[in-house]
């Protein structure tokens, strides 16, 4: 199950965000050795977890995380333009067709859930992007994601890469329309119509404006 | 010529606010809606509009103060998705009430409202709207809403430019690369050559063209060149 939850938001959903940011933690402090602030609570979070971005999760039967990453538009503030630019010729990526997806995260707690919390969350990131019109989504990954990436059918054009073996950082692009979506739920098995229920179950349609308007 | 390339030209050449409204005005009557605003909250000290309301209406919302209470402000200064009008909470009464005069007031059941952000905290808003079946306007977001997106965008940039001083303005900064880009442009090599010589796929270059020109507020690769000429960006 994908939930769509702004950070201003996170607040109605303790149980999501406390595991989400411990996991987070996990991931990238402990298991990939990133330089990255964890605070007293257990939590990593950064300046772009302050700028109000949208977190695509997947959440576990017991309510808890299962997977995450974290989506902004570009033509603000970006992790890959303020700190990858080496990775993109010094192009900074901007524009209101391309939005950026950083901190893919899973939860050790996933289990035999963990290959499907992927798809389904590339899937989810691929329906917003539909949904909302996109062109494009930039991001930047670890080395590890490059074939995680390729096996759930929706591998991305890499822009450059900076370290050796499964040190490496990269910056990627992917395409974002109609045929990436069926390619990623004929992989994964996944219903298209799933990951639209997902949308509008995160994006509802107001039945009072509907009687006003009727 | 595309509606969008249509709007886009003569976007391009608006020199004064007048030339925007009716830019704006054209771009309502090309996509058969009912009504498109641009409103921006604060540039150079004042709030900046340009929109096909009625005065009637506009002097209403002032005098109900319903700012306070309209969901698509609330939504968009928040979030930074398209904001669907029917996608937004309006369970409040006060919003309901709302709904139900601008509904009597003409303006269409139906909206898209996309937030835009600049630099120094600038908030803008672009809005269009339309009596539309749900099917209709379901084809419409389909079709329509990444014309918006782009249109927002650049009414905006074009806005600025006219409006503040140039200090306020976004002033660009281009990579090395992407001047690279521009500068083979103007010479005339193909995509395919320019790919060639920068060692990247076709397809990343057309990002950094993409990312280059919205940067620029050109509306098309020509004339993200001449821009950056005359902005001494590149030269020979």
């Amino acid at each position: 199950m994908i939930k769509y939850i702004y950070a201003d938001a996170m607040d109605a959903f303790p149980k999501l965000k406390e595991t989400m940011f411990k996991d987070r933690a996990w991931q990238f402090k402990e298991r990939l050795g990133w330089d990255v602030n964890v605070d007293e609570t257990g939590y990593e979070s950064d300046e772009y977890d302050e700028i109000n971005p949208l977190y695509v999760i997947f959440e576990l039967p017991d309510g808890s995380h299962g997977g995450s990453m974290r989506i902004l538009p570009t033509t603000g503030q970006t992790m890959v333009n303020d700190h990858f630019l080496d990775l993109t010729d010094g192009v900074q990526i901007s524009s209101p067709l391309i939005w950026e997806c950083t901190r893919f995260c899973l939860s050790p707690n996933a289990g035999k859930l963990a290959g499907k919390a992927a798809s389904a969350l590339m899937l989810a990131g691929c329906e917003l992007g539909v949904r909302f019109g996109l062109e494009n989504s930039v991001g930047v990954f670890d080395a590890r994601m490059v074939h995680i990436y390729r096996r759930i059918g929706w591998a991305p054009e890499i822009l450059g890469t900076s370290g050796k073996g499964k040190d490496a950082v990269s910056v990627g692009l992917w395409e974002i329309n109609e045929e990436s979506k069926q390619q990623i739920c004929a992989k994964s098995g996944i219903a298209p119509e799933e990951a639209e229920a997902w949308f509008d179950a995160s994006f509802p349609v107001d039945d009072s404006f509907d009687a006003m308007v009727a | 010529m595309t509606k969008l390339e249509t709007f886009l030209d003569a976007l391009e050449r608006s020199q004064t606010p007048d030339d925007i409204q009716s830019s704006v005005e054209a771009l309502r009557d090309s996509y058969g809606i009912s009504n498109a605003v641009y409103h921006a909250v604060n540039l150079d000290g004042s709030p900046y509009a340009a929109l096909t309301y009625s005065q009637d209406w506009l002097d209403h919302y002032q005098e109900q103060k319903y700012v306070r209470v309209d969901p698509v402000v609330r939504g968009a200064f928040q979030h930074f998705h398209p904001q669907d009008w029917k996608r937004l909470d309006w369970s409040n009464r006060g919003s309901r009430e709302f709904l139900g005069e601008a509904i009597g007031a003409g303006i269409g059941n139906q909206g898209l409202s996309i937030p835009i952000r600049g630099p120094n905290g600038q908030f803008a808003l672009f809005t269009v709207n339309d009596d539309a079946s749900d099917a209709e306007w379901g084809q419409f977001i389909k079709e329509c809403q990444r014309d918006m997106m782009l249109i927002s965008h650049f009414i905006h940039k074009q806005v600025v430019g006219i409006v503040c001083p140039e200090g306020e303005r976004d002033l660009p900064k281009l990579s090395p690369r992407e001047i690279d880009t521009l500068k083979y442009l103007s010479l005339g090599l193909s995509r395919g050559q320019i790919s060639d010589k920068l060692k990247i796929s076709e397809h990343t270059l057309r990002v950094y063209i993409d990312s280059a020109r919205h940067k620029l507020g050109a509306l098309n690769t020509i004339h993200a060149v001449a821009t950056a000429f005359s902005r001494g960006l590149i030269s020979y």
